[in-house]
């Protein structure tokens, strides 16, 4: 993984790529769940969605995967880095990961399965164990490369999944709820991880989260979504913005950003 | 093919003086290490119960065979499994009902109906070879069919691997990845049909998905990675395909249930060296 992901600009100078998300609707059984959401994320930047639950942040996330269908559209606009016009490479960590925690594969084969076509039931040659290693080791989970995938906490799980996302280095990184359920430290050193690879990858992530103490320091922009969006803003405006108190119950002197 | 079967009547065991015997036994040494490759990735997705609606949906291909008067069942009966494991895998996706209902159901209707068509005229006993199998009748022409499949279906499976193996752990990170869940899947599901169909004359109804899942259940208790889980499957599948093969000669048991039993053994095994393991740690 090449940290010149953007040749010849520095870190924060190029923000012009940029992924313009216009007017997104979804129904689903005939059921608004997100209407008429516009959102432009620029490179380098960490937006966060909050809301209230059922308020279709998930959904949100989906219908930039492509999971869902949706009206509206979705333009990425490339200035560097492997996507198309058209097709965004995304880089995508799921919510608490559901899987059979008593099936024998390691964090190794996990990168060689969804990296390489060589087949894992024959092992995972070198070159392969190096990228993994490389990728690791820049959320710092190198020593997890041979671990078990059903033995890692659920902290160490979400970096080795952040890790992932990240081979190769997609234009736009969506984390869903990413720290629930981990523990403080676990979060911190998740958020430290996240702030300091949006710097060196140049990277746009957009990042749906419950954790208001913890993304009122890492995040650039917050958004403020209740099947619309509500308000946009830095973390400041949208913590003082009386909708988003009221819906989050908040009279909370410790969320004030520094 | 035959030559090689032939070069086996020069071991010093009684049972290899026998032709049927020996055929039973290349057949089982060429068969042993698909089933265990398919069953780590059919545990993995846990797809256990759908393969076994598979086996049972060729009972009505069968009953569907003979109704339409075919000489050779097998046409009928890959294209019922087929339908059906698709329409499975459809109707969960389109649904998202509960997977072991859905599967339940169509167990129940496929065994009913199967029963229902081999049995007019009070002749289900023609039939009943499907339901246990016989290993020892297989032939050196079937053999060779069994080799292009397992060259086919293995080397499909191997192609496959990782995909399949990353949509097992889970979809929308597979989706995220670019790869095309659902047409995988059905790839994945013609695979198990070829593998159960091809096998079903030998094998049997009743125990075909225990030769699918009980090498990999057993290898999953002793491996810690994907490479050590499929050398462990094949090596427990040879193990008790040859041996239990050898048993059900001495002891004159039928062939494919014996093996069976020797795999389950090997299954009880492993769970003691597992909880020895966990002691130790």
């Amino acid at each position: 993984m090449s940290s010149d992901h953007h040749k010849g600009i520095a870190p924060h100078q190029c923000g012009q790529c940029c992924t313009h998300i216009d007017g997104i609707s979804v129904t689903l059984d005939r059921h608004r769940i997100i209407e008429d959401v516009s959102l432009h994320l620029h490179c380098g930047e960490l937006t966060t969605v909050v809301g209230p639950n059922g308020a279709g942040k998930s959904t949100l996330l989906r219908a930039l995967l492509g999971e869902v269908s949706h009206t509206g559209a979705i333009h990425f606009h490339p200035v560097f880095g492997p996507g198309r016009e058209d097709a965004p490479a995304i880089g995508y960590v799921p919510q608490g990961l559901d899987f059979d925690r008593s099936s024998p594969f390691s964090v190794c084969d996990l990168f060689a399965a969804s990296t390489s076509r060589f087949p894992v039931a024959l092992g995972s040659r070198g070159g392969i164990r190096q990228t993994a290693r490389a990728a690791l080791e820049n959320v710092e989970a190198g020593e997890l490369l041979d671990r078990g995938l059903g033995r890692l906490s659920g902290g160490e799980l979400q970096r080795v999944l952040l890790a992932l996302s990240l081979t190769p280095v997609p234009n736009l990184l969506l984390l869903d709820e990413p720290v629930s359920g981990i523990d403080l430290p676990g979060r911190e050193l998740f958020y430290r991880t996240v702030s300091e690879l949006r710097h060196r990858f140049d990277l746009s992530i957009l990042m749906v989260s419950h954790d208001l103490a913890g993304i009122a320091t890492v995040s650039d922009r917050i958004v403020f979504l209740d099947r619309r969006v509500v308000c946009v803003g830095s973390p400041r405006e949208v913590l003082a913005n009386l909708d988003f108190r009221h819906a989050f119950g908040l009279d909370l002197e410790d969320l004030k950003p520094a | 093919m035959s030559h090689m079967i032939d070069s086996l009547a020069n071991l010093p065991f009684e049972w290899a003086r026998y032709e049927f015997m020996r055929n039973a036994l290349l057949a089982v040494i060429l068969v042993s290490p698909l089933f265990a490759l398919m069953g780590t990735l059919v545990v993995n997705n846990r797809m256990a119960f759908f393969s076994d609606a598979i086996g049972h949906a060729s009972l009505t291909g069968i009953g569907l065979g003979v109704l339409l008067g075919l000489a050779d069942p097998l046409f009928a009966l890959v294209g019922f499994a087929l339908l059906l494991g698709i329409g499975i895998l459809a109707i969960y996706r389109l649904t998202r009902a509960s997977m072991d209902t859905v599967i339940s159901l169509s167990m129940s209707f496929s065994i009913a109906l199967g029963v229902v068509l081999l049995s007019r005229g009070g002749n289900f006993n023609r039939y009943s070879h499907y339901l246990i199998g016989d290993l020892l009748s297989i032939t050196p022409h079937e053999i060779g069919w069994l080799c292009a499949t397992v060259v086919i279906v293995g080397g499909g499976l191997l192609l496959f691997y990782n995909r399949i193996l990353l949509i097992g752990i889970n979809e929308s990170l597979a989706r995220s990845r670019g790869l095309n869940v659902w047409w995988i899947q059905v790839l994945f599901v013609l695979s198990i049909v070829m593998v159960v169909t091809m096998n079903l004359s030998w094998v049997g109804i009743l125990i075909i998905n225990s030769l699918l899942i009980l090498p990999a259940a057993a290898a999953r208790n002793l491996a810690g990675n994907t490479r050590q889980y499929v050398f462990f499957a094949v090596a427990i599948a040879l193990i008790s395909g040859v041996g239990g093969l050898l048993v059900s000669y001495y002891a004159d048991t039928a062939s494919g249930a014996t093996i069976v039993l020797v795999a389950m053994g090997f299954y009880f095994l492993t769970l003691v060296v597992k909880a020895l393991r966990q002691r130790v740690q």
